[in-house]
């Protein structure tokens, strides 16, 4: 599947799903080890060293490939936890590590100079001198980008740049520049970029209130559902809020992202990876997504509409949009 | 060293007239070391006060103030990455506060500031930018006390920390001031300009939450580390910065002034920044590790929602 010209990152977050990746036709996995080095630090979740070194067998026994995200920000202090998730990933035959943090990625590059590392979509590079500063500083071969570009915009720095570009293509959707936003820390005193949790379910509540189910992210109300509604997980960035009284969903609402109308601008746009966001999500979600998802790049899809339509049912009747690929989102 | 005070950039889009004459009150009677000058949250914004920049350049440092022009924190467009570059070809000897890193190999070395917007939360990262010509670096709003002593024992005077002010929470390529005013950043008409101090997001049960000013989303509450002051000079932190606001930001100064001369105790300034009367109540939750929205007084527990 190496000979691919489009790679389809996948994500697992159980040794369960990293399989059933691999299975489904995942050029890629990605994951993170068991702790705050990683942005979907969630109870339940993530790689133990040796699920990794097995998994990492798994994956190459069958051509694919795997990432390790090492994608927050290392606490002052206590660099050494986010120093040994790279040590071991480089010791277990990662093929890439996913940093976002400059001084990670300079202990990367000093410590495994054979390491290859790809800039996380956490550090939020969105132009071309951003991507030629982790280039030249500490030799980056590809960059997540964040996921509020247009696709010119990707098009005018894939023409610029010589580092590849990875791009999210199917599931969550943040509507700010990721690694830049501390809502859920403003909210819960929990970050995504420090402790590897944005919105965290230890501090989420749904109260019931005479028929109406509100949920609570802190102490703020994040939104209200009718009876028999289907109430939505309280990220902060997906609520409805009040602006002069009116109700609206101010940033983003409770939308996934499913970027298959778009795929060929994408590639016309000179994308060399597309992710699929999920790391939380069990094996068989997985395993459908990936399946789809090859079959939409390797266009053997007879029915490629079809095939998105399996896609936007695996998002659990959430709407969906391209996001910011389409400049209308701004 | 002794401790300054800055005034960090304008966030929000004031018209041309109240923003020369806030930076001229500033180099009057403001008792700041360091004035940040420049649009960091939207390109569109930048024509603006361009005729009036010579003129309040000019006033602040016949004043004795520092001033460093600040970039743009997310730079996508061309629009963007032009006014980036011209900020910084402009600057000629003064400072610039680089606010996406994209700007750092455009500085090619020469003396910089990293601003708030690009994370730096750890020795390693600090020691990258101060290798690559970082004078000063100011710290990200979550960063907790432990975090801040720990950078201070790498490079203290290098610290520039947040201590008034609304802080930022987050930046997008879309326009919330526009969407909440039920347009697009295309078709924006600059609704962004109708708010002193931001436009008040609450939520569903009318609770305050946050403050939206085009495409930043910044805390409701106003950051307020007077009673930190002391612990944070003592780390040997020794820039302090005051984010703008509507309010009389001179007063404001001369009482962080004040605290940090040891004229005033932390306990009596805080009572008269309340008295002012801000359309928020004050925070600090951020740093003691709990909420950035709440505020925990003196040897109590977090008290949500802050207590001014």
């Amino acid at each position: 599947m190496t000979g691919s010209p489009l790679e389809l990152v996948c994500p697992a977050g159980t040794p369960g799903a990293l399989r059933a990746a691999v299975d489904a036709g995942a050029d890629t996995v990605y994951l993170g080890f068991r702790d705050e080095t990683n942005a979907r630090n969630f109870p339940g979740l993530n790689f133990s060293r040796q699920e990794f070194a097995e998994g990492a067998a798994y994956a190459h026994s069958r051509g694919s490939k795997i990432y390790v995200a090492i994608n927050t920000f290392p606490d002052a202090g206590r660099a050494d936890l986010w120093h040994r998730a790279v040590d071991d990933a480089a010791a277990e035959g990662a093929d890439a590590v996913v940093v976002a943090d400059a001084g990670l990625l300079a202990y990367a590059r000093q410590h495994h100079p054979d390491l290859r590392l790809h800039l996380s979509v956490q550090a939020s590079a969105s132009n071309t001198e951003a991507l030629g500063f982790y280039q030249s500083e500490y030799g980056i071969k590809r960059a997540v980008l964040p996921r509020v570009l247009t696709i010119p915009e990707i098009a005018r720095i894939t023409a610029e740049t010589t580092v590849e570009v990875e791009v999210f293509v199917f599931g969550g959707l943040c509507p700010m520049a990721e690694g830049r936003c501390v809502l859920s820390a403003y909210v819960t005193g929990v970050s995504p970029n420090r402790q590897g949790a944005c919105a965290p379910a230890s501090h989420v509540r749904y109260e019931d209130d005479g028929g109406k189910m509100i949920s609570k992210l802190g102490r703020f109300t994040i939104n209200e559902f009718e009876a028999g509604e289907p109430a939505g997980y309280p990220t902060p960035c997906k609520g409805r809020y009040r602006i002069d009284g009116e109700a609206k969903y101010l940033f983003e609402e409770p939308v996934s992202l499913l970027t298959a109308a778009v795929l060929p601008d994408m590639v016309a746009a000179g994308v060399r990876a597309l992710k699929i966001e999920g790391r939380q999500r069990g094996r068989a979600y997985v395993a459908d997504a990936v399946a789809a998802w090859r079959r939409l790049v390797d266009s053997e899809s007879a029915q490629p509409g079809a095939t998105a339509a399996s896609l936007e049912d695996l998002t659990e009747g959430r709407r969906i949009t391209v996001g910011a690929y389409r400049k209308t989102w701004q | 060293m002794k401790a300054r005070l800055t005034i960090g950039p304008l966030p929000f889009h004031w018209p041309a007239e109240q923003w020369r004459d806030f930076y001229f009150r500033i180099a009057d009677e403001a008792p700041v070391d360091t004035v940040y000058l420049g649009e960091v949250v939207c390109a569109k914004r930048l024509p603006f006060h361009a005729p009036e920049h010579g003129e309040v350049i000019a006033r602040l440092e016949r004043a004795g103030k520092e001033v460093v022009m600040s970039t743009l924190a997310l730079v996508i467009s061309p629009l963007d990455r032009k006014g980036t570059q011209s900020v910084i070809a402009t600057a000629g000897e003064r400072m610039v506060e680089v606010n996406d890193i994209g700007g750092i190999p455009l500085m090619e070395g020469r003396p910089h500031v990293i601003g708030p917007f690009v994370g730096v939360y750890n020795e390693g990262t600090l020691n990258e930018f101060l290798a690559r010509g970082a004078q000063r670096v100011c710290l990200p709003a979550e960063l907790p006390a432990a975090s801040v002593a720990q950078l201070a024992d790498v490079a203290a005077s290098s610290l520039e920390v947040s201590v008034f002010g609304r802080q930022p929470l987050a930046i997008s390529a879309r326009c919330y001031h526009a969407r909440a005013r039920g347009r697009s950043k295309n078709n924006c008409e600059f609704v962004c300009g109708e708010e002193v101090d931001g436009l008040s997001v609450e939520t569903l049960d009318r609770v305050p939450f946050v403050t939206v000013d085009g495409p930043l989303v910044m805390s409701h509450p106003y950051l307020c580390l007077v009673s930190e002051l002391g612990a944070l000079k003592d780390a040997g932190v020794c820039w302090f910065r005051l984010s703008p606001h509507g309010t009389d930001m001179a007063a404001v100064a001369s009482l962080y002034r004040r605290v940090l001369d040891g004229t005033e105790t932390a306990e009596t300034a805080i009572e008269k920044l309340r008295a002012m009367g801000f359309e928020a109540p004050l925070s600090n939750g951020g740093y003691y590790g709990e909420p950035g929205e709440s505020w925990v007084a003196e040897g109590e527990a977090a008290r949500p929602g802050g207590a001014a």
